[in-house]
């Protein structure tokens, strides 16, 4: 059995005493060493759980146990070097002035030894694989790029947990790529769990498990196997369905009877194939 | 209005060191009324593209012409401001331009600086709330109390407030949640269709490329890559992979299809029910044979 790494229990937030809460009674496990992805409409709260894990927020009601520590005042600093965060925006998280200096940012704050500086930034700019980059200035990078920074970065305090909130929704489909590979190589080799919040139906296809927001409550958890089977109720809360989902369900209304939930185009083909055989 | 691109090419930094090519010979033709898709990587020039439609930059050498009016290196249109009043660019997060105090006036501004009349203004502003999916109410309130999918919204109304001919568009859903992109691209379609504009759409979206779109542009280092109907441009895999793009998923899946079964089913942007009558129609077929 996997320890649980967060735990969220009853959790209930709003911005204000007159505001409306954006998350209302919520409660969730992440384990360590997992994948999960976070979607849900623009609103839905995806966010606001992000900054409450790293205790840029706190809660009104219920309580947030990170690392068998429960998320306070005292303990956020604890809490932050476990938890590390890439943003949506790549320009707004670039501190230094050049791609080794911005490693060195998170470093420099907790104390680091000179010479452990020297071999983390040298050994996540690897990782990440910009280890070409390290006097470059951040100006010079392509989107794509400068996120990568941003997780070795965060990856150089060696987190437990890597948040990505929307980390990849300013890209082009080539720095979506990029960033899809660092990160579930570095998930493989850091053995860390991966938080991804985001819109992105392939990202969300390579999680193990998958939390759907609606309207600031959990409205489902499973796998996205079981998740994408939900399409209608998806669409509904305004979310999309990959276009194998969708296809599926066409061909079933066509009158092939597909028994399993495909999650990519293999496994369709396959079942066609085998339907097809079988004929 | 129809939009030609001759041999253009634009410099940054001209004549400095830090130059910077970032169109290179361009030619292209967009006839009034289509529905254009220009898809290429961070750095293929697609903004500089769009700059050059409303008159922010002037082809360093080479000709733009957008209906009447005729940019070139030596030669600005004298009538600037009648160019930009008939090509309205919505650009990359337009809500971060929203200044005013209300709804109301911050939609108002772009008119205003056209000298269109107070009365008129009033009415446009009627008549572009509903279309962008705005409510009345909203007028009076203040654009920063909005969603971020309501403030995008203002901005573009501002836009559409101007009455253009030409719309482009520069990654109009990006940050939006997916019923958000297809609500606000599904506006700018019939916006398209029912006002009979010339829409030209930046996107890294395959799927909307071929959705809407109906002549696709694919840039690459500041040049033409490819160029042509949806359904013969975005269907070249090998072609596309070669610039880091890929083809849409359905053509995707047909192509996978055909490898396995082999049997063709040939990509005419038909929709998802259509592709699945197809492989029914074949996979009983295939049975019935036996």
């Amino acid at each position: 059995m996997r320890r649980k790494f967060i735990e969220f229990r009853n959790v209930s937030f709003r911005y204000g005493d007159e505001e409306p809460w954006v998350l209302k009674n919520c409660s969730f496990e992440i384990y360590e060493n997992e994948w999960i992805a976070v979607i849900g409409h623009n609103g839905s709260g995806k966010s606001t759980i992000a900054k409450l894990m790293n205790g840029l927020l706190f809660p009104q009601e219920g309580e947030i146990i990170i690392n068998g520590q429960k998320v306070n005042e005292e303990t956020i600093w604890d809490i932050r070097k476990d938890v590390g965060m890439v943003f949506q925006n790549p320009d707004n998280q670039f501190v230094g002035t050049t791609v080794q200096d911005d490693v060195a940012f998170g470093m420099e704050n907790r104390g680091f030894p000179r010479e452990e500086m020297v071999q983390r930034i040298e050994q996540n700019l690897t990782a990440v694989g910009m280890q070409d980059y390290r006097l470059t200035e951040p100006h010079r990078l392509s989107g794509g790029q400068k996120q990568r920074v941003a997780i070795a970065s965060v990856l150089a305090i060696s987190p437990q947990v890597l948040i990505l909130d929307e980390a990849t929704a300013m890209l082009d489909p080539k720095g979506r790529m990029e960033i899809m590979r660092t990160v579930s190589k570095v998930q493989e080799e850091h053995q860390i769990s991966l938080i991804t919040i985001t819109h992105d139906l392939q990202e969300v296809v390579q999680a193990e498990r998958v939390l759907v927001m609606n309207k600031g409550e959990i409205w489902d958890e499973a796998t996205p196997r079981e998740i994408f089977a939900k399409k209608d109720a998806l669409r509904e809360i305004g979310l999309d369905v990959p276009f194998v989902a969708t296809l599926t369900d066409e061909l079933k209304q066509a009158g092939i009877s597909i028994t399993n939930e495909p999650l990519n185009q293999e496994e369709l083909l396959e079942d066609l194939w085998t339907l097809h055989s079988r004929t | 209005m129809d939009i030609t691109f001759k041999n253009v090419s634009y410099i940054y930094q001209r004549n400095t060191p830090f130059a910077h090519k970032a169109i290179e010979d361009l030619s292209f033709h967009i006839p009034s009324g289509s529905f254009v898709a220009i898809i290429g990587h961070t750095g293929s020039g697609k903004s500089t593209l769009i700059q050059h439609l409303n008159g922010l930059v002037s082809p360093s050498s080479g000709e733009v012409t957008i209906g009447e009016y005729r940019l070139t290196d030596e030669e600005k249109p004298k009538r600037m401001k009648e160019l930009r009043s008939r090509v309205g660019v919505v650009f990359q997060y337009p809500e971060h331009q929203l200044f005013e105090e209300t709804v109301e006036k911050d939609i108002a501004f772009g008119p205003q600086n056209f000298d269109i009349p107070k009365a008129d203004i009033n009415k446009r502003i009627k008549e572009v709330v509903p279309k962008v999916g705005l409510q009345e109410e909203l007028l009076k309130r203040s654009p920063f109390e909005l969603s971020g999918g309501q403030m995008r919204r203002v901005a573009i109304a501002g836009v559409l407030a101007i009455k253009p001919d030409v719309l482009v568009l520069d990654e109009p859903t990006a940050g939006l949640d997916p019923r958000g992109q297809k609500e606000m691209m599904d506006m700018f379609y019939t916006m398209h269709k029912e006002e009979g504009l010339t829409t030209v759409l930046v996107t890294h979206s395959m799927e909307d490329a071929v959705k809407y779109a109906d002549h696709v542009i694919i840039l690459n280092n500041g040049t033409k890559y490819m160029e042509g109907k949806p359904e013969d441009v975005l269907t070249q895999q090998e072609a596309l992979n070669k610039v880091q793009l890929d083809v849409p998923e359905a053509v995707q899946f047909l192509q996978s299809f055909e490898k396995r079964f082999g049997v063709t089913i040939p990509f005419t942007r038909q929709s998802t029910k259509e592709i699945a009558q197809s492989i029914q129609r074949y996979i009983k077929e295939a049975g019935s044979r036996e």
